[in-house]
């Protein structure tokens, strides 16, 4: 028995390309009757998802599934000719260990693909299109995915300035509920910011802005209060989060306006994050007790450091994996079968 | 007297230690059930040692110094197991490992008192009493001592704007402050009914002794009024609360000469 996989995937078709070759939920009982009817194809699985289509399948006859495959996506993106990727066993069994394991993913080490496999592996399995084979290989993936994640650091840290963002206010304040981050300026990195902190179970949004009417409009879209802008530091005390976005030349977070706003606190953290250019707020905020500063440079670094800790992590994923891999092929010239 | 209890927990201790090392070189440095088990196994080794010497000492073992770094060591394990799951704070295992591991090399290297002949001393109960109270506030505010620790690197961590390991692995800054407060209030608690009970037994107290033990008393007690009145914020009671038990382990070997039983 062999394992096939073909498929395209986000490296070498743009979305253009991929869309014609998308399996869509309604679609799928019908798209995998049909290929079981290519000649030696005991059974597969599809993965669709916005940056793959892939096609797994179980045979004792590859060159004839892979032409059988080439024809049938041929007559349904009407004739068009993919830049389709072709693997046999063993390379197919590591392309979808590494697939589930956010190897090949767009931003490495995301986790959505694992979810996305275990929602194709269980209709597939729903339309009784599996084989005893997919079945091993499927949840070999899974737990190859779950080993790779919990062993290594693929998953470590936020590969976007709104999760860094969020990331950083739960290592301060813990539980981000009945929190409460003030908008100082309404931007739209500042309001997506806002959105991804309302997302985690934030408690109160105060949304203030030279428009007041903007900062009404805003704070009515994501359920928070506005307040005028020359009064943004009375309504100060209860604010955890202040996220800066005005388009003010000059800081508008001065050292001289908070330092008598934090001696109301009682010592409690604040955690300031300053997405404008020119910065809102004063550098030397930092170095006050109880206050963490981070502008746009400082989020958009520690997200470079993410992608960098995950790249440095391929080499002892794609190990285990290796690893893996020659555990299976073991298993599969033990459990030589030509049927199911 | 066999040792082979002590050592075998100061093993379980050093595995726990050698287990933090090695994660926090492979970039994980989660507290996992390695670090649990050996804490576990070390506090029920030293549970059972304590037991034993008390059995034949006939009274609570803490009468040489090696004694009281033993029961110092033990009463930091009870704390961290009662408290460290309740706020969540199973690093705290991480960083209490290697503080007991070195408590308990230098009382079986260093300290002296277990290897000579046992002194059978028959003690009030109000003096064991409070001799074993003020030996819990220690460890009180031993594991007090490192939340302040924690709290401080955490700090660090995030006034550095570096995504290291550490930021990732260590609990929240709010959590750890909060930690360091309470386990000042219980080990002030503890001390002050400790000093109660020492009171309450009449016995002779040599003037240095009392010196030290209020001023101690005096610089928690201090730590916790500022608290109350919001004018220590919590990196500065982080501080403070690793300053005066670094001055507290300094006084203890002199404390303990002072009323050891002559």
């Amino acid at each position: 028995m062999n394992i096939v996989c073909a498929g395209i995937n986000h490296r070498i078709a743009t979305v253009d390309v991929r869309e014609k070759f998308a399996v869509g939920p309604h679609e799928l009982e019908q798209t995998l009757a049909r290929i079981r009817s290519i000649d030696g194809l005991a059974g597969a699985v599809i993965v669709s998802t916005c940056n793959r289509v892939e096609y797994y399948t179980a045979s004792v006859c590859p060159i004839r599934v892979l032409d059988g495959l080439r024809d049938y996506l041929q007559e349904r993106t009407g004739g068009s000719d993919a830049p389709l990727y072709t693997h046999e066993s063993p390379a197919s069994i590591r392309h979808l260990f590494r697939v589930a394991s956010g190897l090949d993913s767009m931003v490495i080490g995301e986790t959505e693909i694992l979810g996305q496999l275990k929602q194709a592996y269980a209709a597939a399995s729903a339309c009784g299109a599996t084989t005893r084979h997919l079945n091993k290989l499927f949840q070999h993936a899974f737990r190859v995915a779950k080993q790779v994640r919990s062993e290594t650091q693929i998953t470590r840290g936020s590969t976007s300035v709104g999760s860094v963002a969020v990331d950083l206010a739960g290592k301060i304040f813990g539980n981000l509920n009945g929190r409460t981050v003030m908008m100082l300026g309404a931007g739209e990195i500042s309001e997506r910011t806002a959105r991804s902190f309302v997302s985690r179970g934030i408690g109160t949004v105060i949304v203030t802005n030279r428009t007041f009417e903007r900062a009404a409009r805003l704070a009515e879209e994501i359920g928070g209060m506005a307040v005028h802008f020359d009064n943004w530091h009375n309504a100060f005390d209860n604010v955890d989060i202040l996220i800066c976005s005005t388009a003010a030349p000059h800081p508008v977070v001065t050292r001289e306006k908070l330092e008598p706003l934090l001696k109301q606190r009682n010592g409690r953290p604040l955690f300031i994050i300053d997405l404008a250019v020119p910065r809102d707020a004063e550098a030397s905020l930092n170095d006050l007790d109880g206050v963490y500063l981070y502008d746009i440079d400082s989020l958009e670094e520690i997200v470079r450091q993410s992608l960098e800790v995950r790249r440095a992590e391929v080499v002892r994923c794609e190990k285990m994996i290796d690893q893996h891999v020659g555990e299976f092929v073991g298993w599969m010239r033990n459990h030589i079968s030509f049927l199911k | 007297m066999d040792r082979s209890l002590l050592t075998g927990a100061t093993f379980c201790l050093l595995l726990s230690f050698g287990y933090t090392l090695y994660a926090l070189g492979a970039g994980r440095f989660r507290p996992g059930l390695v670090n649990l088990v050996a804490i576990l196994g070390g506090f029920v080794l030293l549970s059972l040692d304590l037991w034993i010497r008390g059995r034949v000492q006939g009274a609570c073992p803490i009468n040489s110094l090696f004694d009281v770094l033993v029961f110092m060591s033990w009463s930091i394990l009870l704390i961290y197991l009662v408290i460290g799951p309740a706020y969540h704070l199973s690093l705290l295992g991480a960083f209490t490992s290697p503080l007991v591991f070195i408590v308990l090399l230098f009382a079986q290297l260093g300290a002296t008192g277990a290897s000579g002949p046992w002194r059978m001393t028959a003690r009030d109960p109000w003096v064991a009493f409070h001799a074993a109270l003020s030996l819990i506030a220690y460890g009180a505010f031993a594991l007090a001592a490192v939340a302040g620790l924690m709290y401080l690197v955490q700090d660090r961590q995030l006034k550095k704007r570096k995504a290291g390991t550490l930021l990732y692995n260590l609990p929240p800054i709010t959590d750890l402050g909060v930690a360091n407060g309470r386990l000042l209030w219980l080990g002030f608690a503890l001390l002050t009914v400790s000093f109660v009970a020492g009171h309450a037994s009449g016995a002779h107290v040599n003037s240095v002794k009392f010196l030290a033990s209020v001023l101690i008393w005096a610089g928690y007690g201090a730590i916790l009024f500022l608290r109350l009145l919001r004018r220590l914020p919590p990196k500065r009671t982080a501080e403070a609360s690793m300053l005066v038990f670094s001055m507290a382990l300094l006084a203890l070997p002199v404390i303990q000469y002072l009323s050891a039983p002559k």
